[in-house]
């Protein structure tokens, strides 16, 4: 058990904390939540320098190990997270990377790398999320495209997506599992329709979109037909993976934040509050061993994060929103305004137990694959 | 990074885990608490001689070839060398092991040679004989000698491997004094080897004090408690609090994750084998995430615990204290569920885990000191 690093590895790290010291104090101010277009050009705007400076791909070609440490320093430094970018180098990026053809490689990857487009994620529908297999969108073969009709729900970012990551049923026929298909859907093809979605913390984060008979190029296609369960399980265990080690760090900074404002407004006298902290302190200690262990476990195995990403999900969740909810302890009154610090966050904490499987779907992966227990319903 | 364990850590874990198996194994953890239960009477002041023989004697010649080293490839010194045939041939066990012992008659708890005054005795009516053999085997082993100098005739190994063995003494519910006797190695003579028993008061309470040969710390007035674990004789001691030591908080944060991870099993082998409304209780969405809730704490308590014995650092330790006691009793109380009625019952072992768990609680300090440290190393880092 080694919780050191290689030379080289540290190596990367000074250089990284050495880069960001040089280019962070050059950054514009970040826009406000609700300006899409400004967010859109700020997150792109960073990842073209990162590009630039030769860390683009990080999150697709670093050792897990380098991964980690870059998703560390970037946090510890308060540089920006992937943003807008999420989708397109988290999800459908390392997904056209591992099953995409040369051309479509070519096609779609160094446009995400460079920070030139956004991708979205059309997986859940109004009648599919977590049963994401009973997903009705239909594709029609017709020629050399297919024409898509059905609708997507809660699509993040769909607003300022360029491309979209869309599972369709093209077998009606088939068994639920067998009929599904990926397709690379532009955004900006006739007969596709946005139409944002208010979030219970005031902003638009996610979408509904619409699909009328749209034509989507059959070479578009990422994966066999009727393949696109299979080739979705890649991009699914990414998202379970490394997706919140940044966020790790910044519910530690968050914490220390915490202490400071309760010696600060007299709160810190209450043993109960204070033994809430300490205790929300070893939770984070813990989560971000437990990602280092799993880390580990992913370079062990040749990089494919296991089940071991749901222990690690379901478990930060719950401590994400029991951080924030210690914060309204911290803030008293002030934690009804939404203009103190930390008062946002504590609204948007609540979606981490329903975003990317809930903690439920969560608790039956583990209850399956790791404990072996029968399938339930 | 490599944050797993290396190969010689897991020889040395599956080891110690194989040699539990064949000395300690359920069976033996029964005959252990049916002896507590049905040993009656205090026992007189006794010839003074050790305990060993008895246990010794009693095995018999199967049991040979085969590699009990716990140290195997790891390079450990003499004390992890054998474990020997007799030693695995005595798993007949605590049963056999109580006959050995009543004629043995009882032994005198010496005089703390190295902290503490002379205990007197202190056994108690019901309260459970300590399997001297075991504890030999556990000292052959390497178990108490695991961090001594190999110069000095230990191992040689660090906190990791302690961490990595009592984790699987945890497991097993071996019972005794092992965290005490583990920390006396090296200044208490014999207790190295297992030849002596070392137990400690610590925050008002000894376990072990009646069988222990010596007693660190001062147990001036200690008073017999009605012990609510059938295998830990406990005793009240007036005496103030030390500060605790943070390996023994790490080393008993390792047993509780050993309890963790046991009652993990047992839950979801239960799940998976008990059927009602004509499939297997685990079937059932309350019962199986009732499972995978004891998985992830369990799961989350080894990365803290496992990290805190590399770093040693105090703070990380405090962490996994934190989340290996919550594993360990929430996990066993879950575990109880799962088991329904069954649970409920002397018979079932899962009664042993919590109430395992209920008295680690109670050592080095508890979870308000370890968060309390921990919010005050907060607020001291961002001031
Ligand atoms: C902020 C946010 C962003 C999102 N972004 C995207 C995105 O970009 N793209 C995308 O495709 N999707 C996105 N999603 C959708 C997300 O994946 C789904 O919301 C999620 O999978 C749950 O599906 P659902 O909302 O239909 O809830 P349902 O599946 O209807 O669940 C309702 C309740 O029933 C429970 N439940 C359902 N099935 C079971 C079962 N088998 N066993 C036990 N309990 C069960 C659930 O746990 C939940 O409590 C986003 C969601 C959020 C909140």
């Amino acid at each position: 058990m080694d919780l050191s690093y290689t030379p080289e590895e540290e190596d990367f790290r000074a250089r990284l904390r050495d880069w960001l010291a040089r280019v962070l104090p050059a950054l514009p101010p970040k826009p406000s939540p609700d300006d899409w277009p400004g967010r859109r050009a700020y997150d792109l705007g960073w990842q073209r320098r990162l590009h630039d400076a030769g860390y683009a791909d990080v999150h697709w070609d670093g050792t897990p190990s380098v991964r980690l440490i870059f998703l560390e320093e970037t946090e510890r430094a308060g540089a920006p997270y992937v943003g807008a970018n999420f989708v397109g180098l988290l999800h459908a990026g390392p997904t056209i990377a591992a099953e995409g053809t040369a051309d479509q490689r070519a096609r779609w990857l160094p446009p995400i790398l460079r920070g030139e487009e956004v991708w979205c994620q059309g997986f859940s529908e109004p009648g599919a999320g977590s049963d994401l297999a009973a997903l009705r969108t239909r594709a029609r073969r017709d020629g050399d495209a297919y024409v898509v009709t059905g609708s997507k729900i809660w699509t993040s970012h769909a607003e300022v997506a360029d491309w979209c990551e869309l599972l369709v049923r093209t077998d009606p026929g088939a068994p639920k599992h067998r009929g599904i298909t990926w397709l690379a859907l532009p955004m900006d093809a006739p007969g596709v329709t946005v139409r944002p979605l208010r979030t219970l913390a005031g902003s638009a984060e996610f979408a509904e979109v619409f699909l009328d008979e749209v034509r989507v190029p059959v070479a578009n296609r990422v994966g066999d037909e009727n393949d696109g369960w299979r080739v979705t399980m890649v991009t699914l265990s990414f998202e379970r993976g490394t997706a919140f080690v940044g966020e790790v760090v910044a519910c530690r900074r968050v914490l220390g934040e915490l202490a400071v404002e309760a010696r600060k407004n007299g709160r810190w006298d209450d043993s109960a509050l204070r033994r809430r902290l300490g205790r929300l302190d070893a939770e984070f200690r813990a989560l971000w061993r437990l990602t280092q262990w799993n880390v580990s476990a992913a370079e062990a195995s040749g990089g494919v994060p296991g089940a071991g990403g749901s222990v690690f999900k379901l478990r930060y969740s719950h401590a994400r929103q029991e951080l924030y909810d210690a914060a309204a302890q911290v803030l008293g009154p002030d934690c009804l305004d939404l203009d103190r610090p930390w008062a946002l966050e504590r609204l948007s904490s609540l979606s981490y137990t329903i975003a990317a499987g809930t903690s439920q779907v969560q608790h039956s992966i583990i209850a399956e694959r790791i404990l072996g227990l029968p399938k339930g319903r | 990074m490599r944050f797993r364990l290396t190969d010689d850590q897991r020889a040395l874990r599956d080891g110690l885990r194989e040699a539990l198996a064949r000395r300690f194994d359920a069976a033996a953890l029964r005959a252990a608490v049916c002896a507590a239960g049905v040993e009656g009477g205090t026992e007189s002041e006794g010839t003074g001689r050790r305990g060993v023989g008895a246990g010794s004697s009693e095995s018999g010649g199967g049991g040979a070839g085969g590699d009990g080293t716990v140290g195997s490839g790891t390079g450990g010194g003499g004390a992890s060398g054998s474990a020997s045939a007799g030693e695995r041939a005595g798993v007949s066990g605590a049963g056999g092991e109580r006959s050995g012992r009543a004629g043995a008659g009882g032994r005198p708890v010496r005089g703390a040679e190295a902290d503490g005054g002379a205990a007197g005795t202190r056994r108690t009516a019901g309260s459970p004989r300590l399997d001297r053999a075991l504890w030999r085997a556990l000292g052959d082993l390497g178990f108490f000698a695991l961090r001594m100098p190999e110069a000095d005739g230990g191992v040689g190994l660090g906190l990791p491997e302690a961490v990595l063995l009592f984790e699987e003494t945890g497991r097993a519910l071996v019972p005794g004094p092992l965290v005490a006797t583990h920390l006396a190695a090296g200044a208490v003579p014999g207790a190295a080897t297992g030849a002596t028993v070392v137990a400690a008061v610590d925050g008002g309470l000894v376990e072990w004090l009646g069988e222990a040969d010596v007693v660190r710390g001062d147990p001036t007035g200690a008073v017999p408690l009605r012990s609510l674990d059938p295998l830990t004789p406990l005793h009240r001691v007036p005496a103030g609090r030390a500060a605790p030591d943070p390996v023994a908080v790490l080393l008993t944060a390792a047993e509780q994750l050993g309890t963790a991870g046991r009652v993990c099993e047992l839950a979801a082998q239960h799940a998976r084998a008990r059927e009602q409304f004509g499939r297997p209780v685990g079937a059932f969405q309350a019962v199986a995430h009732l499972c995978a809730g004891i998985l992830v704490r369990a799961e989350t308590a080894r990365a803290a615990v496992y990290a805190a014995a590399v770093t040693a650092d105090p703070a990380d330790i405090a962490a996994a204290r934190i989340l290996a006691d919550e594993a360990a009793v929430r996990g066993a109380r879950d575990c109880l569920q799962v088991h329904g009625g069954m649970g409920f019952t002397w018979e079932s072992e899962v009664h042993l885990h919590l109430k395992r768990a209920w008295v680690r609680t109670q050592r080095a300090g508890g979870v308000t000191e370890s968060e309390e440290a921990l919010a005050a190393a907060l607020s001291a880092d961002s001031a």
